[in-house]
C-alpha cells in the first residue's frame, strides 16, 4: 500500500541524510521525499511517499520516531487528507499544437507560465495521478522536459501536525 | 571566565563524573590532550589501537552501568573506532565517543586526516553531532551523555573540529537536558500491564524469555522475583545471561542457535510467553515461520517500540522501562487472588524435566586431550562463579555462555549483536577498571585474541591483572564447524597456521604465560593463575584443546528452534 508520511524535524544540518540513510539502510522504498523549513524556522517538514505492507509501514514509523532529530511523525493516509504535487512541463508548441496544448492545460487547470517561440512551459498541481493523467493526455512527442516536486500532504479539518 | 573548547571538554567530562577516558592522541585532539595533562579529575587510558579504546569504554559501561567514554583523533582515529562503535550500537551500550575533526574552515576540502565522521558513523550510532561553534560545545556534550544513557541506550559521537577546541567562551554546564524531539517512554501502559498479568495467570505452559534489556535496564531482581512468585521457567539470550541466576533450578539455560534443548523446546511449545528486553532475533528463534507454527500468546516488554512486532507479532506489547513495567506487573500479580493452574504447571514442569534429562550439553569427560567445555567448567569452579567473564567470538564464546553459570547481571561481556572478534581483551580491560578488585577472565580463541593482541601492552602499563583463557584449537573453530557441517569438510582458510608461541608472547609483553596440554593439568593451572600470588599479574593460559570439538546443540540457519542437532545424533 502507498502511504504518505509527514514529519516534523529539527532543522539541523544532516537531518535529511538521517532520514534518507534510514530508508536505504533498512531497505524501505521511497517514492518521493520533499522537505522545506516551516513557519517556525527551527523546524523542517518532510513528506515521504512510500510503499509497503502494514508491518513495514509500522516499522518505518517507529524507526522514524526513533531518530533523535524527528519531533513528530504522522501517517497522513490513516485519515482524510489532501495531497498535492507541483509539476512543470516544457512542451514543444508550434503552429496548431499551441492551441491544443492551451486547451489541455485549461482542462487540467494548468497554467502556461512561460511562452517562447517554439515552447510552452505549463505549471500543474494536483495529485500524482492527475499529473500522470495530464502527461498521458497530451501528445507524447511534444514533451521536452518534466520536473515534479513529489507530493506534499496535509490533514483535513482539525487534523493538524504541529509541535 | 572564558574557557577554551579543550578546557570545556575536560570540564564537561568531570561534571559527568567520568572516571576513565580510553583514547589515543593525534593532531586534531592535541588541545584536548593538553588539557587532560593538566587535570586530575579523570584518568586517561592509552590503548594501542582506537578500536580497543571504544571496546574498553563499551565494556566499562557494560560492567558498571555508567556511560563509557572514548577519545580519538580525526581521520584514521575515527575510522579505527568504527568497529567499536558498531559493536556497542548493536548491543545498545551507552558510550560517548569524542572525535577530533579538521578545523571548520578546512571541512570538505579533503584536508589532511579528514573524514566525514558524522557521515561514516551515522548508521551505527544512536545519534551524532558535529560541533561547529564553541558556544554549543557544553550543551552538546550534555546531550550526548543524556541520549547515550536513556531510553534504549547506545553510542553517541561528538565530532569536534580543532578550531573549536581553542576558541573561547563562557563555560556553564547545563543541569538538565530538555529536547522536544527526544522523550523516551518510561512508564508502561497500565491497561496493557493488567492484560499481561491476566494472561500470565491463565498460562498452562508459561515461559519467560529475557534478553540484554533486562541486564541493561537493571531489572534482574524484578524478573527473578516474578519468576519465583509464579514458579515459571526462564531462559536468557546470549546477551541476557546473568539476568536470571543460572544456578537456579527454574533456569533452563540459554536459548537459540546454540541454546539448550530444554530452553528451545519450552520456547517453541509454551502457550504464554513473557519476553522482556529481548528482540526475537534470527539467532534466537530461528526461522520465524517455524516459530509461528505453534500457537502461543506473547507479551513483549521493551523500551524500544521498534523492537516490538519487528520479527514476531505479539499480543500484548508494552513499551516502557523494563524495571518500571516489571515493578508494576509484580504489584498486580502479588495482589491478585487468582493463582496459576497448579496441575497444568506441574505437567509442564514434568515435560521440561524430560527435555532436560536429554543432557544436551554432555561431552566426553574422560578425554585426555583437553575438551574446551571442561576448561570453562573448571574456570567456573575455580573462580566460584564470581568472575567477570569476557569472550571473543566463535566456539569458545558459545562454550563460555553454556558452561559458565552467571548468577549475577553485568558479569558476562561479549559481542552478541555484531559478533566482533577482538573484543575479548579490551572488554576485559574495561571490566577490570570498572571493578579493580574483582577477578576478570577473558575466554578467547587463538584467532580472536590476535585481533587486539596489542592491548597486552596497555594491560602492562595500567597493571590490569586480567586472566586470559585461550582455548587454542589451531582453527577458527566456528568457521571450521560450519565447513564440516555444510561444506563437505573443505576447511578453506580456517586453519590457524604459524601461530606465535603465546607463552613467549605474553612474556615479551611482561606478563606470565602458561601452556597446558593435558586434561589432568587444567585444574592446577587455573588454580595457579587465580591464586593470590598472581593477583597482580596478567596470566595468559594457552590451553591446547581438541581440534575436532563442535558446539551442540545447534539450530541450522533457516531451521526451526525445535529442529536442533544434538551431539549424540552424529
Ligand atoms: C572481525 C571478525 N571477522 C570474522 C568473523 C567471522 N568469524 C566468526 S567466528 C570465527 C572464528 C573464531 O576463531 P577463534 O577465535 O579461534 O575461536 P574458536 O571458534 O576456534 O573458538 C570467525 C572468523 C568475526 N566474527 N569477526
Amino acid at each position: 500500500m502507498r502511504h504518505i508520511i509527514s514529519l516534523l524535524m529539527e532543522n539541523e544540518a544532516g537531518a535529511l541524510s538521517r532520514v534518507a540513510g534510514l530508508f536505504s539502510a533498512r531497505g524501505y522504498n521511497i517514492e518521493s521525499l520533499t522537505v522545506a523549513p516551516t513557519e517556525d524556522a527551527t523546524l523542517s517538514r518532510m513528506t515521504i511517499v512510500t510503499v509497503g505492507s502494514e508491518d513495514v509501514i509500522e516499522q518505518i514509523i517507529k524507526q522514524l520516531n526513533k531518530l533523535i532529530d524527528v519531533v513528530k511523525v504522522l501517517d497522513l493516509t490513516e485519515g482524510s487528507h489532501i495531497e498535492r504535487e507541483l509539476m512543470l512541463v516544457k512542451v514543444r508548441a508550434a503552429g496548431k499544437e499551441r492551441e491544443e496544448l492551451k486547451r489541455m492545460a485549461d482542462i487540467f487547470r494548468g497554467r502556461i507560465i512561460d511562452v517562447a517561440d517554439l515552447t510552452y512551459t505549463i505549471e500543474l498541481t494536483g495529485t500524482g495521478t492527475k499529473l500522470d493523467a495530464f502527461l498521458e493526455a497530451i501528445d507524447q512527442s511534444v514533451i521536452l522536459e518534466t520536473v515534479r516536486t513529489g507530493a506534499s500532504g496535509i490533514g483535513r479539518g482539525d487534523r493538524i501536525l504541529k509541535v | 571566565m572564558e574557557l577554551t573548547g579543550a578546557e570545556i571538554v575536560t570540564r564537561c567530562l568531570a561534571e559527568e563524573g567520568v572516571e576513565f577516558v580510553f583514547g589515543y592522541p593525534g593532531g586534531a585532539v592535541l588541545n584536548i590532550y593538553d588539557e587532560i595533562f593538566k587535570q586530575s579529575k579523570f584518568k586517561h587510558v592509552l590503548v594501542r589501537h582506537e578500536q580497543a579504546a571504544v571496546h574498553a569504554a563499551d565494556a566499562f559501561a557494560r560492567a558498571s552501568g555508567k556511560v563509557g567514554v572514548a577519545l580519538v583523533t580525526s581521520g584514521p582515529g575515527a575510522t579505527n573506532a568504527i568497529t567499536g562503535i558498531a559493536t556497542a550500537y548493536m548491543d545498545s551500550i551507552p558510550v560517548v565517543i569524542l572525535s577530533g575533526q579538521v578545523p571548520t574552515a578546512a571541512i570538505g576540502l579533503d584536508a589532511f586526516q579528514e573524514v566525514d565522521a558524522v557521515g561514516i558513523t551515522r548508521p551505527c550510532v544512536k545519534h551524532n553531532f558535529l560541533v561547529k561553534d564553541v558556544r554549543e560545545l557544553a550543551s552538546t556534550i550534555k546531550k550526548a551523555f543524556h541520549i547515550a544513557a536513556t531510553g534504549r541506550p547506545g553510542p553517541v559521537l561528538v565530532d569536534i573540529p580543532k578550531d573549536v577546541t581553542y576558541h573561547k567562551t563562557e563555560f556553564a554546564y547545563p543541569d538538565t537536558v530538555s529536547m522536544r524531539s527526544y522523550n523516551p517512554v518510561l512508564k508502561g501502559h497500565s491497561g496493557q500491564i493488567r492484560k499481561a498479568a491476566q494472561m500470565l495467570l491463565e498460562a498452562r505452559r508459561p515461559m519467560i524469555y529475557t534478553g540484554g534489556g533486562v541486564v541493561l535496564g537493571n531489572a534482574s531482581e524484578q524478573i527473578t522475583e516474578l519468576a519465583k512468585l509464579l514458579h515459571y521457567p526462564v531462559t536468557n539470550t546470549l546477551m541476557g545471561l546473568g539476568g536470571y541466576p543460572a544456578t537456579d533450578r527454574q533456569f533452563l539455560g540459554m536459548l537459540g542457535m546454540h541454546g539448550t534443548y530444554e530452553a528451545n523446546m519450552a520456547m517453541q511449545h509454551c502457550d504464554v510467553l513473557l519476553a522482556v528486553g529481548a528482540r526475537f532475533d534470527d539467532r534466537v528463534i530461528g526461522n520465524p515461520a517455524h516459530f509461528a507454527r505453534e500457537q502461543r500468546r506473547i507479551i513483549h516488554v521493551d523500551v524500544d517500540p521498534s523492537s516490538i512486532s519487528k520479527r514476531v507479532k505479539v499480543d500484548v506489547p508494552i513499551v516502557g522501562d523494563v524495571q518500571q513495567v516489571l515493578d508494576e506487573l509484580l504489584k498486580l500479580l502479588k495482589a491478585s487472588k487468582e493463582k496459576p493452574d497448579e496441575a497444568a504447571l506441574n505437567t509442564w514442569w514434568t515435560q521440561i524435566e524430560l527435555w532436560r534429562s536429554r543432557n544436551c550439553l554432555k561431552y566426553n569427560r574422560e578425554s585426555e586431550i583437553i575438551k574446551p567445555q571442561y576448561v570453562v567448567e573448571k574456570l567456573w569452579e575455580v573462580t566460584r562463579g564470581d568472575a567477570f567473564v569476557t569472550s571473543d567470538v566463535g566456539q569458545h564464546q558459545m562454550w563460555a555462555a553454556q558452561f559458565y553459570k552467571f548468577d549475577k547481571p553485568r558479569r558476562w561481556l561479549n559481542s552478541g549483536g555484531l559478533g566482533t572478534m577482538g573484543v575479548g581483551l579490551p572488554y576485559a580491560m574495561g571490566a577490570q577498571l570498572a571493578h579493580p578488585e574483582s577477578t576478570v577472565a577473558c575466554i578467547t580463541g587463538e584467532s580472536s585474541i590476535q585481533m587486539c593482541i596489542q592491548e597486552l601492552s596497555t594491560c602492562k602499563q595500567y597493571r590490569m591483572p586480567v586472566k586470559i583463557v585461550n582455548l587454542n584449537n589451531r582453527y577458527m573453530g566456528m568457521v571450521r564447524q560450519w565447513q564440516e557441517f555444510f561444506y563437505g569438510s573443505r576447511y578453506a582458510e580456517s586453519y590457524m597456521d604459524s601461530l606465535p608461541d603465546f607463552v613467549k608472547l605474553a612474556e615479551a609483553y611482561g606478563h606470565v604465560g602458561m601452556r597446558i596440554e593435558k586434561t589432568a593439568d587444567v585444574e592446577a593451572a587455573l588454580k595457579e593463575a587465580f591464586s593470590p600470588a598472581m593477583k597482580e599479574r596478567l596470566v595468559f593460559m594457552d590451553f591446547i584443546t581438541d581440534q575436532t570439538e563442535n558446539v551442540f546443540p545447534m539450530v541450522e540457519g533457516g531451521k526451526g528452534l525445535s529442529e536442533m542437532i544434538l551431539a549424540e545424533e552424529l
